[in-house]
Order: structure tokens, then sequence, then C-alpha cells
């Protein structure tokens, strides 16, 4: 794999940059791997690559029906924040969040992780208690938050209106490590770490099929043919329930569109993230200079990657009272991304009954954040059967009632 | 330089000149203009600063598609960022900032990446500023933020108003071109109901500008008899400055009216937003033209051939006084002719095709136009204006040429169908390889709810590129759309007869990279042919990995000019078709709409509707302090001066226990369930058995969802044999009703049941304290409310004080209560009456949290502090709630699973801190050690916590594990400051253990 460093891009420049070579190879499939990771999106790719990490697992292939990273990976709104009420969660969420802060050195591929910190909002008393009930948690967990004042919150992000005429902000709680990262750039960082360290990274091809013997995954059918392995990690945010049909197994996961928009770009003038979820909206500004903003999932079912006007309406709604300024930008873009809701809310890093089929599916809205601990756990669960930061959120929870529900911390989006 | 021409200019009126200024400068245009074309009238050529390079950028379209000449309007609670000088249109006092400079427009300092542009390809960020790690954060970071980003922030609250409308139609039509016009007149003429609406101020598109005949007349006489017509149509509706913003689902669209910008000294909102549900939608919305790609195209003075063309017939002004056309198409020929005969130099076609011929070639070459056929522009050359291009054979590497004096040229690669509508619900695409053109593929329309599909095209966005063919689609279009005959005649056409164009993209054919470095494909982002190149060399093989990579498209104006060109130079690199390659999503909106159009009137006070009781004047009068309660606004408490809430909190505490107090309970939920199953559907929904209930009395219930957890709990009263009042939570009231619907529309909607929400119907008042009793007996009651006749938990109607009102003996306080309910209507009035009834008692209003902490004092629990969503009934000591004799309730079955069952889980006890102070807000109880994970162990957590007036001590509720199990146990809790308090184990029951106070 060829460096990426400013001295790489000084001399390439000198040729007109007609010397960079490719990110990832773009390989044919072999007939067996050791293990095989359908969905090379951001869980998918760091599942792979923590497999040849940390666990020396490098026969891996990666097959994707579209192109990487192009399904929730590349359609959220860049959230990275760990200050979760539930102990699983918070630790799976923190184990991430401490993974992105080294992520571009690890992958050599800026990621850009910016720890810009977030802002939930306090809006109401009941709110306010729950933030509190968080912070608390969060100390014991080991994730570092504090509830702040209102004027800490107007210090922090000028640009917010505190004494909205519905909602007053009545303080909010603060995760200075938190921020955002470059979506695409976790995707195209991970397929070349795992590209360099000999992984197939197989795009345009979707799986048909998924083979076993005697209770045990053998193989898999795709549209460029049979491919054997030895292991299978199902990772397909979206389609879960689709591909695990294909293993013989059935998930408790409802797939719905999440909306998000983006405005036009300005220049900087909100330098954290603000999530207000009592009036159900979120904002923060791209290092390019466009407000992203999301909202809620729609009320129904589906799998069309559309956007919706109904929740783009509330929630635009809801941080204009919130950002009075933001009434005269222009929003540029919406879109949504298909997200897999669980009952509890939080996500499924499993075996299945399928022996040596494993799966990572349910994150909701709130999977991005979560890329490199997904990974790092999946990638733990598959090698050696059990991991810590997997082993609460195992499919046998909805069986024995062992919910992990984040609805204090989160009640809408996250 | 360019200038206004002294004749010409259709949408103009010369006599009327309009002041405007644009960087502080004084400028004068027309009535008519918009601000590109007063801005070009008065040579201001350079309008901004690209977006990577910042590099001086010039106008280059003449409408939506305008990528470069963005600028800031207005000011303070008026101004406005990125807006399009094309799409303004022009009025008094106008005042315009350009964008993205410091310190100037002339002079940025920005420039140096221009300068840099060798070092700063497509993506380099992702591969450099990785060491040292704390740099991005500090460093880095913050410097590309403060250069990316275009105009300024807005700083005020908006000053302006917007609002919604809804429309309802047959047929919605977008795009008041011809085509649009004909469609709604075949479609208005079979008596549809239709929607006609035209981004611009103008109808006709560009017809007009095209010098076509329609019908013997000129376009203008056909657009202006046709409008006219359709004005009559009392079926017709016409919207003109009305956007087609997106297309969603089931033929609902959104179309964004700019009702005021273009004159905002008139009294109304400024944008307005359609909400239109329209059976069937017809996109006839043109189609745009593409800039060619060689070195040098984005250089002020380098705009689209149309443009140039659009400028001079619409606003009678020259973008330059020599002009240079290139194109690879015979319509590049109209820009020239137009030019020729506007009395400008036109110094050259230069037309790629080897030997094109054509009507519009002959007349160019008639009028003595100067045509360079094979030949390319090697590279335009100037710096903030064009000076000249250096030109060259197409099958060549361009390093030899004569330069070609001129200070404008005219570009045009063919059009792009508008394909944007279409696609945003789904509509599929197919190439035209005549034209090099997507266009929409009529057999995969969008599809609606029936299967059908609801989008056709028409027009030029249908791909059709003479006017004749494009009438003739409209017709069709409304046939296809209608099913019915169009028996509409169309208007006889007279139009020049065109050639092929040829698909050429890059000029010259073999251009080095040194020129590829510098062929603009997005203007506004700064992507080249080079950066497209180079994603495609690294691996980046997606359309969509490119656009990402690249940012091609990206831009505010969406790749309208790039990205057909961008796919092209993508398809060229893959060696692959341009088909093959595909797309990357249209998505809405078409061109970037207002947040404050999106929003509405939802704003400030009427943000979401302000619920109020009927007593919330009496409250707001009396000073209290509120906060909200879902909808509502309840009062927290009622401070007197000098009062901080906790003393107003503990004065109105000790006063109710005291004697007497009032609580304003109308907040909430009251159901009406109704029905000869209604005693089955209320075992369904609660844990208790609710049948066996006699009327006149009230039980307390809980409510589980179907995952076991406790969701709701309230008193509920047996009205009659057929119906039950439940209350509800005031938080609950909604959700809780819609739960209900939600089952007996689903799932038993065999049982004979309905429901009713009547929460709003009533005004319910607390009467509580020792000294209840006797206030209402003062009051004066036609029914007997003795402790006998009214015992706890049963209820009745009575006259008290002249009011008609339903008591229910229920207690929330513990102390004796009295809780009234009154038609809304006389909430006031009898809650006024109470209070001055109540004097002698020194009767007390109290607010939410004197409920909250006297409740906590008898261990009363609270749905969202001792619950969050995982809590179950047993949790919490509720068993005796919960029916062992019934075979079915919602949550049962999950109640039975492993985890639920196990009676090992933390459960409702009190706390209280050794030395009397109060626990903080959601401590939790730290048990030694730390798991697998690395955090600490926990065994439980403060649910409720308070300072109790009535026993002066902090007093709070906690679920432990094993918690009932560990009476007098002391535990650690955190303090919220890394250190820990103390708390012992008691009983949730503080106060008046035995329920005396309630009971009498």
């Amino acid at each position: 794999m060829r460096h990426y460093s400013v001295f790489a891009i000084v001399k390439e420049a000198m040729g007109y940059h007609q010397g960079w070579e490719r990110a990832w190879r773009n390989p044919t499939p072999k007939a067996h791997y050791d293990a095989i990771i359908i969905g090379a999106g951001g869980h998918g790719l760091a599942t792979a690559y923590y497999l040849g990490k940390n666990f020396g697992i490098t026969n891996v292939a990666v097959i994707e029906k579209g192109w990487l990273g192009g399904g929730n990976t590349g359609r959220n709104t860049t959230i990275i924040r760990s200050n979760y009420l539930q102990d699983p969660s918070a630790a799976i969420y923190e184990k991430s969040r401490s993974l992105y802060e080294t992520l571009s050195q690890d992958l050599n591929y800026n990621i850009m992780f910016s720890p810009r910190g977030v802002i939930m909002l306090a809006q109401t008393e009941h709110e306010k208690r729950g933030y509190l009930r968080t912070a608390h948690a969060n100390s014991l967990q080991g994730v570092e938050t504090r509830f702040i004042t209102p004027r800490e919150v107007k210090e922090l992000c000028p640009i917010i209106h505190l004494e909205g005429p519905r909602y007053p902000v009545l303080g909010g709680l603060w995760q200075a490590r938190g921020g955002t990262a470059r979506h695409d750039a976790v995707a195209w960082g991970y397929a070349r770490a795992c590209s360099a360290m000999g992984m197939d990274i197989i795009q345009q091809c979707e799986v048909t099929a998924i083979h076993r013997e005697n209770g045990t995954v053998s193989a898999i059918e795709t549209t460029k043919g049979r491919i054997g392995c030895n292991k299978l990690g199902i990772v397909v945010a979206g389609h879960s329930s689709h591909v695990a049909d294909m293993a013989g197994f059935r998930l408790p996961i409802e797939s719905v569109a999440l909306q998000a928009l983006v405005s036009e770009p300005i220049k900087p003038c909100m330098d954290v993230v603000v999530m207000a979820n009592t009036v159900h909206g979120y904002m923060s500004q791209s290092d390019k200079g466009e407000m992203v903003i999301g909202g809620g999932a729609d009320g129904y079912n589906n799998y069309t990657q559309r956007g919706s006007f109904q929740h783009i309406e509330e929630t635009v709604r809801a941080l204009v009272e919130t950002f009075p300024m933001i009434s005269r930008l222009k929003m540029l873009r919406q879109w949504g991304g298909i997200v897999d809701m669980t009952g509890d809310r939080s996500p499924i890093i499993s075996k299945t009954p399928v022996e040596n089929c494993f799966i990572n599916c349910g994150w909701g809205t709130g999977g991005f954040k979560a890329i490199p601990g997904s990974g790092w756990a999946m990638a733990e669960l598959m090698a050696k059967g059990h991991s810590p930061l997997a082993d609460e959120f195992g499919l046998n929870r909805f069986r024995e009632g062992r919910f992990i529900d984040e609805s204090v911390a989160a009640g809408v989006a996250h | 330089m360019s200038h206004r021409l002294p004749q010409g200019g259709r949408l103009i009126d010369k006599t009327r000149t309009v002041s405007f200024t644009f960087n502080g400068q004084k400028m004068r245009g027309v009535a008519g203009d918009t601000l590109a074309s007063a801005l070009l009238a008065e040579d201001q050529m350079l309008v901004g600063r690209s977006f990577k390079y910042h590099r001086p950028r010039g106008i280059m379209a003449s409408g939506a598609e305008e990528p470069n000449a963005l600028v800031g309007l207005g000011r303070d609670a008026r101004f406005e960022p990125n807006q399009r000088v094309t799409t303004t249109e022009l009025f008094e006092g106008l005042e315009a900032q350009s964008q993205n400079h410091w310190p100037s427009l002339e002079t940025d300092i920005g420039v140096v990446n221009n300068y840099l542009a060798r070092f700063l390809p497509a993506g380099f960020y992702y591969k450099t500023f990785i060491h040292p790690r704390p740099f991005w954060k500090y460093v880095f970071e913050p410097i590309i933020r403060q250069s990316a980003g275009l105009g300024k922030a807005p700083k005020d609250r908006d000053a302006d108003r917007y609002e919604h409308f809804y429309a309802h139609v047959d047929l919605l039509i977008i795009g008041g071109g011809i085509a649009g016009l004909q469609a709604a007149l075949a479609a208005g003429k079979l008596g549809k109901r239709v929607l006609l609406i035209e981004q611009t101020a103008h109808w006709g598109g560009r017809a007009p500008v095209d010098g076509i005949e329609l019908g013997g007349k000129s376009a203008d006489a056909w657009i202006a008899a046709t409008v006219a017509a359709l004005g009559k149509m009392k079926n017709v509706t016409l919207r003109n400055r009305t956007m087609g913003a997106g297309v969603y689902d089931h033929g609902y669209a959104l179309a964004y009216e700019r009702v005021t910008d273009h004159a905002p000294m008139v009294d109304g909102p400024r944008h307005r937003l359609w909400r239109i549900r329209a059976a069937r939608i017809i996109t006839a919305t043109g189609a745009i033209e593409r800039p060619l790609s060689f070195a040098g195209n984005d250089i002020p003075g380098v705009m689209l051939a149309s443009a140039l063309r659009d400028y001079i017939v619409n606003y009678g002004v020259a973008a330059g006084k020599c002009i240079v056309i290139a194109t690879n198409n015979d319509d590049g020929y109209r820009s020239a002719l137009v030019a020729k005969e506007a009395g400008l130099e036109v110094a050259a076609v230069i037309d790629p095709r080897p030997a094109a011929t054509g009507d519009l070639i002959e007349a160019a070459r008639s009028a003595g136009i100067p045509i360079k056929q094979g030949m390319a522009i090697a590279e335009a050359q100037g710096g903030k204006r064009v000076t000249g291009v250096k030109i060259c054979a197409q099958d060549s590497d361009g390093s030899t040429g004569e330069v070609i004096a001129c200070d404008a040229v005219g570009m045009s690669g063919g059009w792009s169908p508008v394909v944007h509508l279409w696609s945003h619900c789904g509509g599929k695409l197919i190439w035209d390889a005549a034209q090099a053109c997507f266009r929409p593929d009529p057999a995969r329309p969008p599809l609606s709810h029936d299967g059908e599909g609801f989008v056709f095209a028409a027009g030029a966005a249908d791909g059709h590129a003479t006017a004749a063919a494009a009438l003739a689609s409209a017709n069709a279009a409304v046939g296809a759309a209608t099913g019915h005959a169009i028996t509409t005649r169309l208007p006889k056409v007279a139009e020049a007869v065109m050639g092929d164009l040829a698909p050429i993209w890059i000029m010259p054919a073999r251009a080095n990279i040194q020129k590829r470095a510098k062929m603009w494909l997005d203007f506004q982002n700064d992507v080249k042919v080079s950066d497209v190149q180079l994603a495609a060399r690294e691996g980046y093989e997606s359309v969509e990995h490119t656009k990402r990579y690249t940012t091609l498209g990206m831009a505010t104006d969406q790749g309208k000019l790039s990205n057909i060109n961008g796919l092209a130079v993508l398809a060229d690199a893959l060696q692959a078709e341009i088909p093959a390659v595909g797309t990357t999503t249209f998505r809405p909106p078409y061109t970037p709409i207002s947040m404050g159009a999106i929003a509405g009137e939802a704003r400030g006070d009427i943000f979401q509707p302000l619920r109020r009781t009927p007593m919330f004047d009496w409250h707001v009068a009396q000073g209290a302090d509120f906060e909200p309660v879902g909808q509502w606004r309840r009062p927290y408490c009622y401070p007197r001066v000098g009062e901080d809430r906790h003393a107003a909190v503990t004065r109105e505490i000790n006063a109710t226990r005291g004697a007497l107090g009032l609580l304003d309970a109308s907040t909430l939920g009251k159901i009406i369930v109704k029905g000869p199953d209604a005693g089955r559907f209320m075992d369904m929904l609660y844990t208790n058995m609710m049948s066996t209930l006699k009327p006149g009395r009230c039980r307390y219930g809980l409510m589980c969802n179907e995952n076991g957890f406790l969701m709701d709990d309230g008193v509920v009263a047996r009205l009659d044999e057929d119906t039950f009042l439940v209350h509800t939570t005031t938080g609950g009231a909604d959700h809780i009703h819609a739960h209900m619907e939600d089952w007996l529309q689903c799932e038993w909607w065999d049982f004979k049941v309905y429901t009713a929400n009547v929460t709003e119907r009533w005004a319910q008042v607390a009467v509580v304290g020792p000294k209840a009793r006797k206030l209402l007996e003062k009051l004066g009651s036609d029914t007997d409310l003795s402790a006998e006749a009214l015992p706890f938990m049963a209820w009745t109607d009575a006259k008290i004080g002249g009011f008609e009102a339903r008591v229910f003996r229920i207690s929330f306080s513990g102390e004796l209560s009295f809780e009234i309910a009154v038609p809304a209507s006389q909430g006031l009035e009898f809650w006024e009456t109470l209070i001055e009834a109540g004097a002698e008692w020194n009767i007390t209003p109290y607010g939410t949290e004197a409920l909250h902490v006297m409740r906590a004092e008898k261990g009363f629990i609270m749905i969202g502090d001792e619950t969050d969503g995982t809590v179950i009934p047993q949790d919490l000591g509720l068993d005796w709630a919960i029916s062992k004799k019934k075979e079915d309730y919602l949550g049962k079955r999950a109640q039975a699973r492993s985890f639920m069952d196990n009676p090992d889980r933390w459960k409702l006890v009190g706390l209280e801190t050794l030395d009397g102070g109060v626990l903080p807000d959601g401590a939790y109880v730290i048990r030694a050690g730390r798991n697998a994970n690395g955090q600490n162990n926990v065994q439980g957590r403060v649910t409720s916590t308070y300072y109790s007036p009535t026993l002066d001590r902090g007093i709070a509720m906690a679920l432990i594990h094993n918690g009932p199990d560990r009476m007098g146990e002391v535990v650690n809790l955190t303090d919220g400051k890394g250190g820990q308090i103390k708390a012992r184990i008691c009983s949730t029951i503080f106060f008046d253990p035995e329920g005396e106070k309630q009971n009498v």
C-alpha cells in the first residue's frame, strides 16, 4: 500500500498526480475464503479490518451488492458520541469513539474525526432529569460527559435561541470528545486497509443464497458465482431481514427510512453538534459549510431510500425555532436511508441459529458512530465465539426479555 | 466589455430605471432586469470566487443552473446568502454582496489556493493532515472550515413570514414553456383540474429566444394568446415564480412560490410552499445547455452560448463586444446569429465537427460569421476576464494554434433534459445516443399507489429538440396521463432544421494533463477533468464514489451543468459506455428552497399548538412559573414576591398538608371507553381486573405495552355498565388513546367498543387537604359528600356551589382530596369560586413540583420517573395491581419471559441520606468491582429525589437490586462530582403510612 502523506502528494504533484495507485484492488472472487463478510459498508469493512488486524485472519472477502460505503455509511449525519445510558451501549459506543480518535493514523487515511463536542439539549424538566441520570451513569462507565447550564450551551453554540417560546433550553448533556467524521472516508479508509492486507472487496456482487450443510454455513451463491467460506458475517443494515431469510432465520427488525437534509454551505457559524430531542431535530455544520440536519424516521416500513417530506417539515420547523438564523438558509438536498429498528432500539451482534454464521444489524438510527467498535466486537465474536462488547447484544435477549432500552437517553433518533 | 445594447430586450422596460448596489457600489438597471442582466449591463462580469481555489468567476448561465454568480442579498434580518443573480429579479434598492473572498472580490488572499492547485487535487485532504494527531482539531480543520463555506451566515431572526398552501388537482404541470402551456390547454379542455406552475416570472420558456414561429405568429404572440385562453378556464390555475421542488410518493409534490422576493416592499409572505396532491404530474421542465471542457473554461466572460443569447434577446444586454462561440451542435450557431444581429462582432464559431451542415450553419455563413470546422479551443486566455482563445484542431493536443481576441465566449455542448422531478420518485432514464443525453424512459416511470406511472414528461424535458416535437409530446403526455384522446390542435411551427450533435466532451481530443487540469467540470466546487480522471485511476469508479471523492455535482447547483460532462469523462476514463456508468441520484429539491418556507407559519408562538387549561389565564395573572409538559404548560409553582422556586414549593406543600391546597389537574388525560365489550377491552388493556369494577367506584390501574413494560397508570371510574372513564397521565393522553385505537382497529376489531378522548372537555380541580370537605360544604352540594356516602375511591355526580360537577374521591397526595370535574367552559369560574370561598383556610394553589413532592412523600410512583420503558410493575412492588385470575392482558406473556420473571431484579425502595441531605437527580447505586468491559458495577439508581418540607429532609425512591430484602442497608451512590454519598434503604412511604389522612 502506498503510504499517504504530504510528501507523497508533493511528489505526485510533480507528475500531475498520474502516479497514484488504486486505493483498493478490484479482484475476482476466489473459490473459498476463511471468512466472508456480506456488506461492504462501514460495519462490514471494519469487521474485516479487525479480523485481520486483531486476529490475523486475512483470507477474507467482503461482498457488496452495490458500491462500497453506499448504504447508510454514506447517508448519515456523521455524528459520533458515546453518552449512552445503558452499560452495554456505553461500552461499545465508547470503544468506537476512542477508536475513531486514532483511526486516521491507524488507517493512514484522513477520516477527519473532529472532536468538536456534542450537546444534547434538555428542554423539559423531565428531559433534564434524564440527562442528569445519563451523566451519573457515564461517570461510572468511563465516558466523559457533563450536564451544562444554558449559559454554557450559549457559549458553545452562539446561534442557539435559549428562550424558545415553547421549550426553553434548561441545559444540556455535553460530551466534549464527541463530534463528527467524514463518513465516506471511513468506508474508503477501511476498504483501502483491508485491500492492503490482501482481503478481497468484491463490489457489484449480490448474494442470492446462503448454503448450509448440517446446520453449518458452507458457501454463498452470488451473481459472480458460488463462494465457499468457513465463517460468514452478515452486515447489511437496511436489508438484514432479507439476507437472514436466505440463511433461514428471522429477525426482530423493522425497516424504515430515516430522513436527513443539508443546507447550502455557509461560513462557519456552529462548531458543535446540537441534538434537540424534545422538538426532534439535530444539526451540525460540516467542514464544507453545510448545515447537516437530521430528524425522525418515517412511520411506515419500506425499503425505498427516498426522502419524504413530512419529517423534513417537522425537523426544519423545530430547528428554525432552536436556531432562528437558519430560516433564511436554503435546503440543498434531502435524502433517506433505510435503518433496521429492533424492539429495544439497540443493535444485534450475535451468533445465529446457523453455525458459523454471525449477524451484525439493528443499529437503528445510530450506526455510523458505532462503526469501529461494532467491527471490533463483531470480529472478536467471529474469531473467538464471544466478545464482552457484543455478548449483551445477542439475539437471545428478545426471547429472555433482557432488553437494552435507550429510550430514556435517546427519545428519538441518535 | 459587457454592456446594454441600444435596442432589444423583450422583458425589460428601459424607460424605468432601477437603482441597486453591488458591494456597496451604486448601479442602475431597468425594470424587468434580473440582477445578472443588470450587472452585465454595468460591465460587472466578475461577481464571485470559486469554492476551493477562489478563482475569479463570472456569470455563466441565465437561469437556475448558475454555478458561479452567487451573492448575499439584503441586510440584517433580511440577509440571505448564496442567492443566484440569474434568478434574482431586480428591484429598487436591492443590495448585493459578492461572497467567499477576503479582503475583496478583486483582491482575494484565498486565491493562493489557485496557485497551489497542483498540490490540491481531488481528495488531497484524505491523504494528508493525518499527523500529528492533535493538529486536525486545532490547526488543519479550523483553516479548512474557514476557507470553505460560501456566503456568510445570517445573524438575525428572520423578519419575513412564510406560508403553506394545499392543492389537490387532477393534473400538475411543471414548467410553463410552450410544452407546458400546450399540455395545460389540452388538459383544461378535458375539464381536468389543472395546476400549471413556472419557476420564472415569464411564460413561454425558451421559444421566444429561439425565434420560433407558432401558428404563423411570433412565439410571444402565441404564448400571450394561450395564457389568456388558460386564464379563462375556471378549472386551470396558473402560477409563475413557482418552482416544482420535489415529487414524492403517490403524486405528492412540493412547489416553491417566491411571492415577494422580487417586490419586498409589498406586504405578504416571502415564500409560499405548495403541498400538492396530484393524480398525475407532467414534467415540462425544459432542458439545460451543457458547457464544453477546454482549458480556462471558467474564466469570467466564458459562458453558456444560450445564456449569451438570452441576455441579448430578453434583456438587451451583450456579454461582450467581440464574441467567440464554441459548439458541438447546431444550436450554438443560433447564439452566434443572435449576437451578430444585435450588432456584435462574432469573431468565430469553433465547431469540432469536421463537416457539419444545416440551416443554422448556412445562415451563419451567409451572415459573414467565420466558421472554424474541425477546430477546438485549446485554451481560453485571461485572468479576471477572458481576452481571447487559442484555437487548434480538435484532433490534436492543442500545443500550437492561433489566438483569436475576444471578450466573451459562448459554449454549447448540447442540451440535457431536466429530468430531476421525473427521477425524484424512482423514474428511470435511458441514454439518447443521438443527442448524447439522458431522458425519461416512458417504460419505467415513477409508480403510484395503483402500480401505474404517475409522472409523464413532455417537451425538451422529454428529450425533444424541436418545438414541433415538444408540442406534440405535450398532447401525448396529456393523453397518456388522462386516458383521453386529445383533440386540441397543435400550432404550425416554423423552425430551423438541425443537424446532429457530436458527443465531444473535451477540447481538444488529445489535450495533455496540464490542459486537463484547467478544464472545469464543476465550476463552483472546482472539480476539473483531471480530478475525475484521478478518481477513476484510484479506484473510485462508481459514479457515486467519483462524485463523493471529487465533490463533482455537490455544490449549490447540484451538478446541473457538470453531471453529464463529468459522467462522460468518467466513462472515458473507465473505457465504459456512459449509460453503463449511470447517474448519481437526483434528490429534492430541484433548486434550494428556504428553511423558512419549509417551516411555514409554524414559528414562534404557533410553532406547536400551545394547550391551555381553562384556568390558564388565572395562573398567568398569579405569576405562575410554568413548565412545558407535552404541549401543555403547567404551573411549576406560584412564587410570591421575593420567593424562589424552593421557597414557593415548600410554602405550597405546607399549606396543603396543613389546611387546603388547590391543583389544576385539567391536563390529566380523560378517555371514555364505551360499549358492550368495554369491560372485556379494559381487562385486556390493564393488568388489573377492571370488568368487576362497580359503577360509582374508582380503581387505580396499570397499563403495560406488549413487551410487558409499564407505560401508564391512573384512576379508572366506571360511569355505568357500558362506560368507563380512563384517567391517564398528562403526557400519556394522546398516545394512550392512539394505543387503544391501535389495538381496537388492528387486533380486536370484533370488540364492540368505542373510545373518545375528552381531555379538553372537562376542567378538573383537585381540592386537597384537611379542610377540603369543609370547603365543599361551605359552597353547598346537592349530594352527600361525607366519608360514609362518598368513601375513598368512589365518585358521584353532584351540584357544588351551583356547578354541575363530577366528584372523585381519589388522592395523589395522601391528603383528604376531591378531584372535581366541571365542564371546561365553567372551569375558570369554578376555580375562582373555590379560591374565594377557601380564603378563610388560606387556600393555596400549588404547582407540579408540590404535586411531585407530595406523591413521593407517600411513595406513589410517577410514570417517567419510576418508569423509563424498562420497568415492569413487579419491579415497583405493584404486584397487587396485577390480576392473577385473568387469562390474558397486554404484557402478560412478555412478563413471563425468563429475565422478567426472575425475582432477582432491581426493585423499588426508599432511600434516605444519613445526613438528611437531598440525593442528586439520576444518581446510581455503586457496587464494588468492574464488569467485563471495565465499567464500574452498579446495583441500582435513584428514580425520584426531593427535599420534603413535611419531614424537613431529603427523600428519594430508587430501584435497587433486591432492594426490598435489604431494608436498613447503607449503600453508596454517585454524587455527580466524582465522589460518593451514602444513603440507607428504607420504605418508600415516608409519610402517613397508614393512610389516615386520606381516608377521613
